[in-house]
């Protein structure tokens, strides 16, 4: 007989009740709780076996989701806020939702395309009836951006997912706080270490910094994490005083040494680490020596349960926390290796005993830990009638590590004019960026040159990639 | 103009373009209670490079990161001579 899949509510409750709490902006929930009560108004079992979009924009709300519903329904498709909607018919097509849950009534994709069933959640435990049981391994599926803007549906299940964590008992002194959404993969790390170990304070777009950080501290944080480009932002704010972490973690983005300086005058007592990590490679590893880039004894180490090898310049990582695959029609583009790894992306530079991070293959930006594909923004530039063509690149930024800009070549004015003058130009290019671009991908700046290199292959030549 | 109002403008400009509200600029302004966000920042200091033609972050030596408004002009007016 095959035995019973563990479901996330299994596995936290494995030594006794869980003992943290969640916290939103309105206040926290003991996870507890959830063993005789839950935030879907009772209508748990309706979703058993079902494959369903979770559709929150509070992330207190989407945490408690998650843990309901892990080896209860048969996927859940984490939904990334600010998803654009014209992308969510082909999420809910790939996925073959036919169930959501939502906090918002603005919030509920698949209403014009006649999804199953619908619940609504609030971040509030309601007594219920609840049947913890587990009865399937639940698929969970994480969005990450593709060169097009349309997202890709990136598989795990609880066993990835927690590839990293490291047994033993659990802390329930631990109090995390993450600046991450965690329905992105490094928000996510960090919700199912907290729920094996702990509490965690989960933020919201909303809220100012300095709230944020004071929430934190009143839930006595000890441990937490963002990216260098939230992290330079906290340096910024004058209250990196306001929290006194035992542990502060960075990932998401190269962590440079500037920051990781600041880190350490800011917290002296604090370890701080800075993590690698990527949705399809899974947790890579931890670099806790204060120094920018990693050891390159990590490269290649025997017996390591994560195996990393640099090939063709990039970085591949073989483990039981790399994802499964795309599903849907990007099937096929998945990032595997020969050898069964999956391919960061990410190239790599050895000098002497050190490994440092390059930057992306492919020209794929990386604006405050946000993917940028340029081929998506020279699309937009490209539609005006007087482009020619452009060229999106990445110029490294001390705030964002880096931000996005165009290089545009023009049309010939063909004598008739009307050709606008290249002020009015860039200043409408920018305009029409704004329009149809999340902010992160308008370019900061616009230059209009009067050609771009084409390589041999006729493809616009990138010095990056 | 000097390098002051060239900050005080590329903060205006940006904060037109993200339509966020700024806040009135004076010498000890929080840059975070400023009204710009990360983005606005990133967007502030590449503008800076290209028309002062220096990135006060990028200099060998490591820098305080500014806290107030001042805090930022002062960074730059130290370099762009």
């Amino acid at each position: 007989m095959p035995s019973k899949p563990r479901s996330l509510w299994d596995s936290i409750t494995a030594a006794g009740p869980p003992a943290g709490s969640l916290y939103g902006c309105g206040g926290g929930v003991a996870l507890a709780g959830l063993a005789h009560a839950s935030i879907l108004g009772g209508r748990l079992e309706e979703l058993r076996g079902r494959s369903v979009l979770l559709a929150m924009t509070d992330q207190l709300t989407a945490a408690l989701a998650i843990a309901e519903l892990d080896g209860v329904a048969r996927r859940m498709v984490l939904l990334t806020p600010g998803l654009a909607a014209e992308h969510l018919p082909a999420v809910i097509a790939g996925a073959a939702a036919d169930a959501r849950v939502q906090d918002t009534d603005r919030c509920s994709p698949g209403r014009e395309i006649g999804i199953g069933i619908s619940v609504d959640a609030r971040a509030r435990l309601e007594p219920h009836p609840v049947r913890r049981a587990s009865t399937c391994e639940t698929e969970w599926i994480l969005l990450t951006s593709g060169t097009t803007g349309a997202p890709k549906l990136v598989q795990h299940d609880l066993a990835s997912l927690t590839a990293a964590l490291a047994d033993g008992p659990p802390a329930p002194e631990v109090v995390w706080a993450t600046f991450y959404d965690i329905r992105r993969y490094g928000g996510l790390q960090i919700y199912l270490r907290a729920l094996h170990a702990g509490s965690l304070v989960l933020s919201d777009p909303a809220e100012p910094l300095i709230g944020f950080l004071a929430r934190a501290a009143a839930a006595g944080v000890t441990h937490i994490s963002g990216t260098p480009s939230h992290w330079r932002r906290v340096l910024m704010s004058g209250a990196a005083a306001t929290i006194a972490p035992r542990y502060v973690r960075l990932s998401g983005e190269i962590a440079d040494q500037a920051i990781l300086d600041g880190l350490k005058a800011a917290y002296p007592e604090a370890t701080v680490a800075h993590a690698f990590a990527s949705t399809e490679a899974g947790v890579a590893f931890e670099v806790r020596d204060g120094r920018a880039g990693f050891p390159a004894t990590l490269l290649d180490a025997p017996g390591s349960p994560v195996h990393l090898r640099v090939a063709e310049g990039t970085l591949r990582i073989r483990s039981a926390g790399n994802a499964h695959g795309y599903l849907g029609v990007d099937t096929g583009s998945f990032p595997r290796a020969s050898d069964d790894a999956v391919d960061t992306g990410d190239r790599i530079e050895q000098r002497a005993d050190r490994c440092y991070f390059l930057g992306r293959q492919g020209g794929v930006i990386n604006v405050g830990g946000l993917k940028v594909y340029p081929e998506e923004i020279e699309a937009v530039i490209n539609s005006h009638p007087w482009v020619r063509m452009s060229r999106v690149s990445a110029r490294r930024n001390p705030i964002t590590g880096a931000v996005v800009v165009a290089d545009v070549v023009l049309a010939e004015a063909d004598g008739t004019g009307g050709r606008p003058p290249s002020e009015a130009l860039e200043r409408e290019l920018l305009h029409s960026c704004r329009v149809s671009l999340a902010p992160y991908k308008v370019p900061a700046a616009i230059r209009i040159v009067p050609g771009l290199e084409v390589s041999a292959a006729g493809k616009l030549a990138r010095p990056d990639a | 103009m000097s390098v002051k109002s060239t900050i005080v403008s590329q903060f205006e400009q940006v904060a037109t373009e993200q339509e966020r509200k700024l806040a009135r600029l004076s010498d000890d302004t929080k840059l975070i209670e400023c009204g710009l966000d990360s983005l606005s920042f990133a967007i502030i200091v590449a503008r800076l490079e290209d028309s002062l033609g220096v990135d006060p972050f990028s200099a060998e030596r490591a820098v305080d990161f500014p806290v107030t408004f001042g805090d930022f002009v002062t960074l730059y007016e130290g370099l762009a001579k």
